[in-house]
């Protein structure tokens, strides 16, 4: 076995400890109902923080409309299941297929644009979804979709994460990762360098929509009612900040982004008017001192004792 | 000898200006050409015409006798020619390691679902890929670096990683665009000694700009002098030294009288 397989294995065995320790907890009933609801949305929100910074961290696509991929595998989900008794399993990879497939032909015209200009596209993208969804009467219009099943559990959630995030560490450790990486730095350079631009574009944000999808099909089935409203434009830069706050182009910065931002709100549920200034303070003193987040480009496999550990393992090959 | 390259009657018009006019070009496997001209001739717009990144308003580019006009740049790469920037354009926030290691992506063989999964090839192409990478490190006097952020390496030693950059993707061609800009003599003498190594050692045809007169004249076996986006002179070194055209465009009118 090399030090690569070795490595991952190890990280599979700290999160298997890690989903033990959790729930063993909750059945314990040593985590409370409201705490249990968000170490779900914790997971979510690290799926939908990790596959939003595979398109804007590590691709550099500056995009905005990550709620609105959320919002078709949410509804698409909740259709599957709902409506015609599916299990969550295929509702999950009907949301993953739709939010996809939606990425992708929005990505072939809008990521031709720049900077800025994508920003708005995606962020127009974003909220021109969740009107469409809200003009739909057959999955309940502006009211939203009642009666889902909750069919969301810890299990689910914690495991669909792990396969999100070694896809995507996969992904960004392979020619394409670094071809993604490689036109963030220097699309000009990439291009030179023998990297399809256009096509590594599109499948990053294809991959990253198809995951935001898989995320909104756990968010929904979290709830009995979703609305269109629990996908717009604020929700979005509440994933950007997460990926913002934790490092463009680190996972483990997205990890550590969606949980200090989910833990921060919930703990704060009682006083919401100081949430905002909380959540602001902290926003401003980061990019003040530490504008390139948490982690940068680092990941937790590089840091000191850990690398070293790691280190050891390559010799002992 | 093959003939690799050949332009024929390349133009290119922006709005009003020929910035390169009529161009006729060719160069054979295994030479060494340099191409030489004052500032704003259109130097670097021939090196565009080539990669692909402009496209001829008139005229053919061939490589190995099929053209290569209207291909986008990275197929140009996959087709062998690749090239170093006049202003560097390294990828400057990750490692000088990683810098190298992108440039095998076209000839990575392994699959998207290989890579996720990390199955089957996966593993052998990625040591293969950091292996080689290291080797070619090694030539270039880099691997000391390898693991350092390719911005704070000295200008020098960027420069030689974006030749070692080029030579990764495994070109039959390498256009070097002002390789010794910005170099101390001494650092000239020796990206000198480098070209002409590397070209021995990949069996590399090169074209390059330059100013540097010494080193143009050093190691070029053809030199073509372009001067308003036209071909002024062509031929060995001791041909363009004693061409009164090619004194007249730097030096001025008196200077051939």
């Amino acid at each position: 076995m090399n030090a690569i397989r070795k490595r991952d294995l190890i990280m599979l065995i700290v999160g298997l400890i890690i989903f033990g320790v959790l729930q063993a907890m909750m059945s314990a009933k040593m985590i409370g109902s409201f705490w249990q609801l968000n170490i779900l949305l914790i997971g979510i929100n690290i799926i939908m923080s990790v596959s939003l910074n595979l398109i804007n961290g590590y691709t550099g696509q500056f995009s905005l409309g990550h709620a609105g991929f959320m919002a078709i595998g949410a509804y698409v989900g909740v259709v599957a299941t709902t409506n015609f008794g599916m299990p969550l399993l295929v509702a999950l990879i009907l949301g993953a297929i739709g939010a996809g497939l939606l990425g992708f032909t929005i990505g072939l015209p809008t990521l031709r644009l720049r900077g800025d200009y994508l920003a708005i596209a995606t962020l127009g993208l974003g909220e021109i979804i969740r009107i469409v969804i809200m003009n739909i009467d057959y999955v309940g219009g502006a009211a939203g979709f009642k009666g889902i099943p909750h069919l969301t559990t810890f299990p689910w959630v914690f495991f669909v994460m792990l396969f999100t995030l070694f896809f995507i560490k996969n992904f960004v450790n392979s020619t394409h990762g670094r071809a993604c990486i490689a036109i963030r730095e220097n699309e000009i350079a990439a291009e030179s360098m023998g990297v399809n631009t256009t096509k590594y574009k599109i499948m990053a944000f294809t991959i990253g929509a198809a995951f935001a999808g898989v995320a909104g099909g756990l968010f929904a089935h979290s709830f009995y009612l979703i609305s269109p409203n629990s996908f717009t434009f604020l929700s979005s830069f509440n994933y950007l900040i997460m990926v913002v706050l934790g490092g463009l182009g680190s996972i483990t910065g997205s990890i550590a982004g969606a949980f200090v931002v989910t833990f921060i709100s919930a703990a704060l549920a009682a006083w919401p008017e100081f949430r905002m200034i909380i959540y602001a303070l902290a926003l401003i003193l980061l990019m003040f001192y530490r504008p390139q987040g948490l982690f940068g480009y680092m990941e937790v496999t590089n840091l000191g004792p850990i690398k070293k550990f790691f280190d050891g393992l390559k010799d002992s090959r | 000898m093959a003939e690799l390259l050949r332009a024929t009657n390349v133009s290119e018009i922006f709005g009003g200006l020929k910035a390169v006019d009529d161009f006729n070009f060719y160069i054979n496997a295994g030479e060494l050409v340099g191409l030489i001209g004052p500032n704003g001739a259109g130097k670097t717009t021939i090196f565009n015409l080539i990669t692909g990144v402009y496209i001829p308003t008139t005229g053919d580019i061939t490589l190995e006798g099929a053209s290569i006009v209207g291909l986008k740049p990275y197929q140009i790469t996959q087709r062998g020619i690749t090239r170093t920037f006049q202003n560097i354009r390294l990828f400057s926030e990750l490692s000088v390691l990683d810098n190298v290691k992108i440039a095998y992506h076209c000839r990575v063989k392994y699959g998207l679902l290989e890579a996720v999964l990390r199955l089957g090839r996966y593993f052998d192409e990625e040591r293969e890929i950091e292996e080689e990478s290291l080797k070619l490190l090694e030539i270039f006097k880099l691997d000391e670096h390898a693991y350092e952020v390719a911005k704070n390496l000295p200008y020098g030693a960027q420069r030689r990683l974006e030749i070692a950059r080029a030579l990764a993707a495994k070109p039959k061609l390498l256009l070097l665009d002002e390789p010794a800009a910005g170099m101390n003599p001494q650092e000239t003498k020796e990206l000198m000694e480098m070209i002409r190594w590397i070209r021995k050692q990949f069996g590399l045809t090169v074209l390059l700009i330059e100013h540097d007169m010494s080193l143009v004249m050093g190691i070029c076996e053809r030199i073509y002098v372009l001067e308003y986006g036209m071909v002024i002179a062509s031929g060995t070194p001791e041909d363009i030294q004693n061409d009164p055209e090619v004194i007249r465009a730097y030096l001025g009118e008196e200077a051939v009288n």
